[in-house]
């Protein structure tokens, strides 16, 4: 299963997926490209199901587009993520379901401080200091747990 | 129900009510997140915790705030406790045949600062006892906690030790609940509100 992680600092969210798409045991892509922008400050990293995940991603990102263009002010990332969050939960309980997990990771002007966003396929939301996708969610967490710190990167670690 | 796993506790006491979540954000094995609060606040002195799935836990309060934002504005006033239970009950019933996986539990204080709690089934069957209700994975261990250290007529101090010790040591028990604990103590002029310590696995 793919894998797509995140973590916040202060200032900063680091954003990091695989580039493969796989069924099973065959690899069909080794490029493939899972960020969507939605705006200048926004990004998201989606991983799930194959045409989902762009059908999805694109909407969300037409839709901020359109908030836009409609009010001249961009959304912010707590709002953004509401509202994937709302457009996940509504197509949950109706005739077929999006697939998709993804993080949402954005930095407020207003507020002045970065935020990520975990969302998975059910459409559970939190805004979290680091979290993970998919298998490597597992050796990833823990590693995590024990190390990280809110301040800089110190230079090396990656 | 138990895919996220949680647990939600509330009491009454004298012209005190106490209601308290687990804060684990887990899903099935893993846990994800360690500031999941469950518990909501409804009214100056109203709270409604959603133990159960953690997406319609956000949903059903995202629909519930809708509802009493409506009722706020066409009323003029607040939304009193059995008032709220009461929508609480229809809006889940409404989806008799598609519920929400939440079993919400309701601790407020009514006009009269008369503790009120209210716990639900997931198509919103009420029930509104005397003294405690209990909601979530930890069902049974709370039960157990509650029955044995819950009496009438405990001052606000006492409450939160008892409610404290009854979510702590049901949760201890229990795999998927755990992670920290928060205990909201509602008495007739403030609300205090305190994080405790659990075992952290």
């Amino acid at each position: 299963m793919e894998c797509i992680l995140g973590i916040r600092f202060n200032d900063f969210i680091l954003l990091a997926a695989d580039t493969i798409d796989s069924r099973s045991i065959v690899v069909m892509k080794h490029d493939v490209d899972k960020f969507f922008p939605l705006s200048k400050n926004l990004l998201m990293a989606v991983c799930g199901e194959s045409g989902d995940t762009t059908q999805f991603s694109e909407y969300i990102a037409k839709n901020v587009h359109l908030y836009k263009m409609k009010n001249d002010y961009e959304l912010s990332p707590r709002a953004s993520a509401n509202f994937t969050r709302r457009m996940l939960a509504d197509s949950l309980r109706s005739r077929e379901r999006y697939n998709v997990n993804l993080l949402m990771a954005g930095y407020d002007e207003v507020e002045k401080k970065a935020e990520l966003y975990y969302m998975d396929y059910l459409a559970s939301m939190m805004e979290l200091p680091y979290c993970a996708h998919g298998y490597g969610s597992y050796f990833v967490l823990g590693c995590l747990d024990a190390y990280y710190k809110p301040g800089k990167l110190p230079s090396g670690v990656v | 129900m138990s895919y996220n796993g949680g647990g939600v506790v509330a009491m009454k006491g004298k012209e005190c009510v106490a209601i308290a979540s687990d804060l684990r954000f887990g899903i099935q094995l893993q846990t994800i997140g360690l500031d999941f609060d469950k518990i909501f606040q409804a009214g100056p002195k109203l709270y409604v915790g959603f133990p159960g799935l953690a997406t319609d836990t956000q949903t059903v309060h995202q629909r519930l705030k809708f509802r009493t934002n409506l009722y706020e504005l066409r009323e003029n006033r607040k939304v009193s406790p059995k008032v709220y239970a009461s929508m609480v009950g229809n809006l889940l019933y409404e989806h008799r045949f598609g519920p929400y996986f939440v079993e919400p539990v309701v601790a407020g204080l009514d006009a009269n600062n008369q503790p009120y709690i209210c716990a639900f089934d997931l198509i919103g069957c009420a029930n509104a006892p005397d003294d405690f209700v209990v909601a979530g994975t930890c069902e049974e261990q709370m039960y157990g906690m509650c029955e044995s250290l819950w009496k009438p007529d405990l001052g606000p101090e006492e409450l939160f030790e008892v409610i404290s010790q009854a979510l702590v040591n049901a949760c201890d028990r229990d795999a998927i609940s755990g992670w920290g604990a928060r205990v909201y103590v509602i008495e007739k002029d403030k609300v205090t509100v305190r994080n405790v310590r659990t075992r952290m696995d």
